[in-house]
């Protein structure tokens, strides 16, 4: 007697394919399109020159050249930079020379959240109209990017510092720098 | 028919009707009409990163806001539509462009529905011709042909 039936993997291919078809969508929904990466990684630091904040004087992109900086991106209406700023405080005091970029901010604003807050930040370039932050792709706060000593920007941290995956990836990165 | 009628309606109603969306308005200057039209392109084209489902031009998003400005503003100076383009991709990436560039990180991107249409055809084709051979007779060996012509003859015998 001859066998007519199809072999069990033919049977069982339309499963096959659909339960690849299930994990494939299943990897793409724990994805987070947030996540945009930055193509600036591995370039140099955008150039710009901004006033500061809290002094006279101008902070640029030279400026950034002969240290390890992580330039973070914040502004007093910034709910999750609240979130992450005691995470900053943390890097600030463990010896991270960290400049703000207060994005779209108003001084008289971003001042008193200094004072109630604290301020963890060596100097801070005011970028009123947010013009700089579009050169640095910049396209919500808050935003860190880790420059090398050669001025490069190594890595780039989109929310939150204080999210435990962000901090982590971060420091991997900046490991390798300090040795 | 009458429920692919309404279907086609539905489906007409739900394009145009994303037509109307209203848009942000700002009241921008053009020097020509010609300028103004790749202005409208540019925005239409390039994604609001903070809404990402919406594109420059319909984004009430501050950013959004500023890109157009941006985009106003390089027009005003004489930059072209590929220089406005690069100038986005530069600072935000490909994601930027909701219409995805051709290099090789996208050539999935680009024949993936083609490659998945070709093996869907092969699939069919073939399902097909064994389907069509399944209804050609078997034809039957020397021992069945015996077997046959003995049940006859039993037959016949009752």
């Amino acid at each position: 007697m001859e066998n007519n039936q199809p072999s069990l993997t033919r049977r069982l291919m339309p499963l096959i394919v659909f339960v690849a078809l299930v994990a494939l969508l299943a990897i793409g929904l724990t994805l987070n399109p947030r996540l945009v990466p930055s193509p600036l990684i591995g370039k140099p630091a955008p150039v710009f020159n901004l006033p500061l904040l809290l002094n006279e004087g101008s902070f640029s992109n030279k400026d950034l050249i002969g240290h390890v900086t992580l330039v973070n991106v914040w502004a007093s209406w910034c709910y999750a930079c609240r979130q992450e700023h005691e995470t900053v405080k943390h890097l600030s005091r463990n010896g991270v020379r960290i400049i703000g970029l207060n994005y779209k901010d108003e001084p008289d604003d971003a001042k008193n959240w200094l004072a109630k807050l604290g301020n963890p930040y060596q100097k801070i370039a005011a970028d009123y109209d947010g013009r700089i932050a579009i050169d640095w792709g910049v396209y919500g706060a808050p935003e860190t990017f880790l420059i090398d000593k050669q001025g490069i920007i190594r890595h780039k941290v989109i929310g939150p510092l204080s999210d435990k995956d962000n901090y982590d990836a971060l420091m991997a990165v900046m490991n390798t720098l300090n040795k | 028919m009458n429920k692919l009628i309404s279907i086609l309606v539905l489906s007409g109603v739900l394009m145009f009707s994303f037509e109307t969306v209203a848009a942000p308005i700002e009241t921008f200057k053009f020097d020509s009409a010609e300028t103004e039209k790749v202005f409208h392109k540019l925005s239409e084209e390039l994604r609001c990163l903070v809404c990402q489902n919406q594109n420059i031009a319909e984004s009430n998003a501050d950013l959004a806001k500023d890109l157009r400005l941006e985009i106003y503003t390089m027009l005003k100076n004489g930059k072209s539509e590929e220089e406005i383009v690069d100038f986005m991709v530069q600072r935000y990436g490909d994601y930027v462009l909701y219409r995805p560039p051709f290099k090789p990180m996208t050539w999935l991107l680009w024949f993936g529905p083609v490659i998945v249409f070709v093996f869907g055809l092969i699939y069919v084709v073939r399902l097909m011709k064994s389907q069509s051979a399944e209804v050609q007779p078997v034809s039957l060996n020397d021992e069945e042909i015996e077997r046959i012509k003995n049940l006859h003859a039993e037959q016949d015998n009752k």
